[in-house]
């Protein structure tokens, strides 16, 4: 067992871990965070995304030890006092999912792809998700959906709290 | 999982001393290729060795032109940086064109161009595979051949290696610098990938517990007008059928010069220097383009298989050589 210090959606955690567990068991059956999900398990599906420091990333395919020192924001955290992030109101708004499995995944990514590109085309946004494998709904919601967000999140784009280093800030709500 | 220990040292001495000093040990970047091969029972190290704080994650300007790429920076920010953007856009192409987003934030310089086939025989650990376990026979020879090398192949493996940066840096003449137990060396990027030959378990002639602590990359003003192309079998997130990265230098309708390297098709990035020296002082035409293609796949051999086989990869490749430079010849710069 090693020690770990993580911040999750601004909560502090120190736990022993072992070293093969995986950042997002550590997540789900330790902190109970399960709103990330495992899909496919193999790093394909992209239904396990959080952010890791900032930038979108495959939790199943991390060792929660790799993550020792940093600063994670799963979909749990995105909400700010009841109020849904811009984001997942958008995915509401567009009708963007149906079973809604690959929701938190798809939705922790497109906030990542909009950090790398505020104001992305329709092309944009499907290379951005191209990690993200959804099985319902034949993505066209969801494009759309994200394309709403950035229109929505354009004035007040930046959330400065998220902890991040890139240009332009990242847009991520954070819990913290 | 079979359980295993984990060091994150600060040093890559340490690191380095660490490995060298244990034959199960491992070291790890991004782990995006690692971890799901842990998964799989492909790898089974008793000691990991995390080198994400041991080497740079900074890329530095060498003041002539070139850059350093240190072992941790992430592909996502390699891909990003304006240096690399301006003067070897093929490299930013080749990282893009690959993985997603999620996983290009994770995976390291380092660790990308050390990633392993992704023969489905070699990932399947009840199949025989000579990559995974010497002498136990090739799977894919007779089986499923599509992703397989139509250069290069040996009778113990037809693998090819799946990295899109890695054939961006085989063009370009990169250098990698490592460090072992005996010190310090640089490797040419071209010669730091194998051949299968009679052991296809060895995928580079790096030994046991050598680390690459940077890529460098050597001022080429003609790479300012490169590019990477990947053909697939749809148009994102998959693994090459072919690519081609390439840089050329035209002035008044001539080819002057020419880096070309070829993805997909033999188990290194293969570096087409027939195909380059063809192409030095030919017309800028799609004649000349065609013809440096067949001179380097002359010895271009196809496998049969289960699905019919890979010997569609002669002709895709000449035509995606072909298109790459034709557009080259014609960008402005
Ligand atoms: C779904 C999916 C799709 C993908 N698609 C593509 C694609 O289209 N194109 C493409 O090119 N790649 C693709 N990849 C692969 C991805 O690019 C690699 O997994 C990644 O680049 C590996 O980097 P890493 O730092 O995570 O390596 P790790 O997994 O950490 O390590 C890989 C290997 O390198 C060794 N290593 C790591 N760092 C060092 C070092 N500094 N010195 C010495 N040895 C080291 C490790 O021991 C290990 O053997 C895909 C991966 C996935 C999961
Ligand atoms: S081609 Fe190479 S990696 Fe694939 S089954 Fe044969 S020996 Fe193994
Ligand atoms: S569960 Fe992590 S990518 Fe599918
Ligand atoms: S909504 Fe069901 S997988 Fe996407």
């Amino acid at each position: 067992m090693t020690r770990i210090t993580v911040m999750v959606d601004g909560v502090s955690y120190v736990d022993d871990v072992e070293a093969r567990t995986l950042l997002v068991y550590y997540l789900r059956e330790k902190l109970g965070k399960i709103g990330t999900v495992v899909g496919c398990d193999t790093s394909n599906c992209g239904a396990c995304t959080v952010h890791l420091n900032g930038r979108s990333v495959k939790s199943c395919s991390i060792f929660a030890i790799q993550a020792d020192g940093s600063e994670i924001t799963t979909i749990e955290g995105l909400a700010r006092d009841g109020q849904l992030h811009p984001m997942q109101q958008a995915f509401h708004d567009n009708h963007a999912l149906q079973c809604g499995f690959c929701t938190p995944g798809m939705i922790m990514q497109a906030i990542d792809l909009l950090g790398d590109d505020p104001d992305p085309d329709e092309q944009r946004v499907r290379e951005g998700l191209e990690g993200n494998l959804c099985r319902c709904t034949g993505y066209q919601n969801i494009v759309r959906a994200v394309l709403d967000a950035a229109q929505k999140m354009k004035p007040a784009a930046s959330a400065p709290d998220e902890m991040s280093t890139r240009q332009p800030s990242a847009v991520a709500g954070g819990g913290n | 999982m079979k359980p295993f220990a984990y060091q994150a040292p600060g040093d890559a001495a340490t690191a380095v001393r660490s490995v060298a000093a244990d034959p199960a040990a491992v070291f790890l970047g991004g782990g995006t290729n690692l971890v799901d091969h842990l998964k799989l029972g492909v790898a089974a190290p008793d000691l990991i060795v995390d080198v994400t704080a041991a080497t740079s994650n900074e890329i530095t300007d060498d003041g002539a032109g070139g850059l350093r790429i240190g072992a941790a920076v992430p592909n996502s920010e390699l891909a990003a940086d304006r240096r690399v953007r301006d003067r070897y856009p093929v490299v930013a192409q080749a990282l893009l064109s690959g993985a997603s987003g999620q996983l290009r934030n994770m995976a390291t310089t380092g660790g990308n161009p050390l990633q392993r086939t992704r023969c489905v025989y070699f990932q399947d650990v009840t199949t025989p595979c000579n990559k995974r376990k010497s002498g136990s026979g090739c799977s894919a020879i007779g089986g499923y051949t599509r992703y397989h090398a139509i250069l290069g192949a040996s009778e113990q493996c037809i693998a090819t290696h799946p990295s899109d940066l890695a054939v961006a840096l085989a063009a370009l003449d990169a250098e990698v610098r490592v460090l072992g137990a005996a010190g310090e060396r640089g490797i040419p990027f071209v010669d730091l990938h194998r051949l299968p030959g009679e052991h296809p378990e060895l995928d580079t002639v790096l030994e046991h517990g050598e680390l690459i602590l940077s890529i460098d990359l050597p001022p080429l003003p003609m790479a300012a007008r490169s590019a990477y192309r990947k053909v697939r079998d749809r148009a994102s997130y998959a693994f090459a059928l072919v690519s081609v990265a390439a840089a050329v230098d035209v002035a008044d309708g001539i080819v002057r010069d020419a880096r070309i390297a070829f993805g997909g098709v033999a188990h290194k990035p293969w570096r087409a220097t027939k195909a380059e020296e063809s192409l030095r002082g030919a017309p800028a035409s799609d004649d000349s383009y065609r013809a440096a293609a067949q001179t380097e796949l002359a010895g271009a051999q196809a496998q049969d298989g289960i699905d019919g086989g890979n010997a569609f990869k002669i002709l895709l490749l000449t035509r995606t050589l072909v298109a790459t430079l034709r557009d080259l010849a014609h960008e402005e710069t």
